[in-house]
């Protein structure tokens, strides 16, 4: 595979919240809302693309018995700088996603990427393959959040999260009687993922089929 | 006492680790598929958890705060259940060679289970006291447990059912976990 194809594939082939099911405790948790969805994508991706190239660089000088240990190492400390820097500048955000900062830590995607990915590659290639994944990530939690959003309160809203003014707001107010709040709670994010789920499952196995068929041709 | 019971069916039933909150999705799907493995992956994060809370709670009062560097705690808290769990694997391995095969791969992805690092941080984000500490963090990997085997129940059922193609597997049992939090949302207005 060359590199561009290891940037693309986490957004279909290999997304990794829709095919790999991983990573799926913040996916779902978090996808209530744009912003924390642009948030918590972005947090991922940048803590992903940082441990990638560290575990990258060490790999050589790092035990095989004690690796599991690193990583985690590695990890938490880049976890624990970016929630400090998020308290600092970006108390509405860091509010909002609370807990879930923290628990980047053990989200399987990083030590996943971690373990498959940086631990055999050069660094560059690893620091691409964390942009990539992390892109896929931040894309599935902007679908999720999405219709999420647009359901339970027929609009779209974008701040910015340094000083909370509105960059965009998008509503459909004629809609407004028929906001289905639902979708704001754990039910209708289990329903929006399922959907989402399947349509993935169908996009994946789409190639697989034409190819099948001219087989058998 | 009456502040504990509220509080232990709080974590159970009104704020279910898996339907509210979403910790745990992992073994939640990936484990859910008989009866059996749900069952004793549920009781393997039930003690993962009480042990890890317990060491967790009096390395934070007891080492922690005296030296002033709370800031570590999220690597501390990491290495704990990394090294907590490594060693129940290793337990388990020795006096029950039968329960740690079924267990399988599910044992040492249990320190990547969010749950246990939430509930280690949630004893202290709440500031509780040592007997609340106790009360919840049985309560929440029990709940866990009780939602893994209903849902394992209604999964092996669901083997037998007719799906369409696109939603074999996990989509379906998304839409389950989706219909079960919709029932579980009943209990909100129980405490």
């Amino acid at each position: 595979m060359n590199r561009k194809e290891n940037f693309v594939a986490g957004f279909v082939k290999e997304n990794p919240v829709f095919g790999l099911y991983l990573g799926l405790c913040s996916a779902l948790a978090i996808s209530t809302t744009l912003d924390n969805a642009i948030g918590m994508g972005l947090c991922v991706t940048l803590i992903l693309t940082a441990s990638n190239m560290i575990i990258s660089a060490i790999r050589k000088i790092t035990p095989d018995e004690i690796r599991i240990p690193v990583y985690i190492v590695v990890i938490a400390s880049l976890v624990s700088v970016v929630e400090m820097l998020m308290a600092a500048f970006m108390q509405e955000l860091y509010a909002n996603l609370g807990v879930f900062i923290s628990l980047i830590v053990v989200n399987c995607i990083i030590l996943g990427r971690a373990e498959a990915f940086a631990s055999k590659n050069g660094i560059l290639d690893s620091a691409l393959d964390g942009i990539g994944m992390g892109l896929g990530y931040t894309f599935s939690l902007l679908l999720i959040a999405f219709v999420r959003e647009f359901l339970a309160t027929a609009s779209w809203t974008i701040t910015n999260p340094f000083n909370n003014q509105v960059i965009l707001h998008l509503g459909l107010e004629f809609l407004e009687p028929f906001k289905i709040s639902m979708f704001s709670t754990s039910t209708g994010s289990f329903l929006t993922f399922a959907c989402f789920a399947a349509l993935f499952t169908v996009l994946r196995n789409k190639p697989a089929k034409k190819e099948e068929k001219k087989e058998a041709k | 006492m009456a502040e504990l019971f509220s509080l232990a069916i709080t974590a159970i039933l009104i704020n279910n680790i898996i339907l509210t909150k979403f910790f745990g999705m992992c073994p939640f799907l990936g484990v859910s598929k008989k009866t059996s493995s749900a069952v004793g992956m549920g009781v393997a994060v039930i003690f993962v958890i009480m042990g890890a809370s317990i060491i967790t709670y009096f390395l934070y009062h007891l080492v922690l705060v005296p030296l002033e560097i709370t800031y570590m705690q999220l690597i501390t808290f990491i290495l704990v259940i990394a090294s907590f769990v490594q060693f129940t694997e290793m337990f388990i391995k020795k006096f029950s060679p039968a329960l740690y095969k079924s267990l399988g791969i599910y044992l040492p992805l249990i320190t990547t289970n969010c749950a246990v690092l939430y509930v280690a941080q949630d004893n202290i984000t709440q500031s509780y006291n040592f007997i609340e500490m106790l009360v919840n963090s049985f309560s929440v990997p029990f709940g866990f447990l009780m939602i893994l085997y209903i849902f394992s129940c209604i999964r092996e059922r669901l083997d037998l059912a007719t799906t369409p193609n696109a939603w074999k597997g996990n989509p379906i049992a998304l839409v389950t976990a989706a219909l079960m939090a919709l029932a579980f949302s009943g209990f909100a207005g129980l405490v």
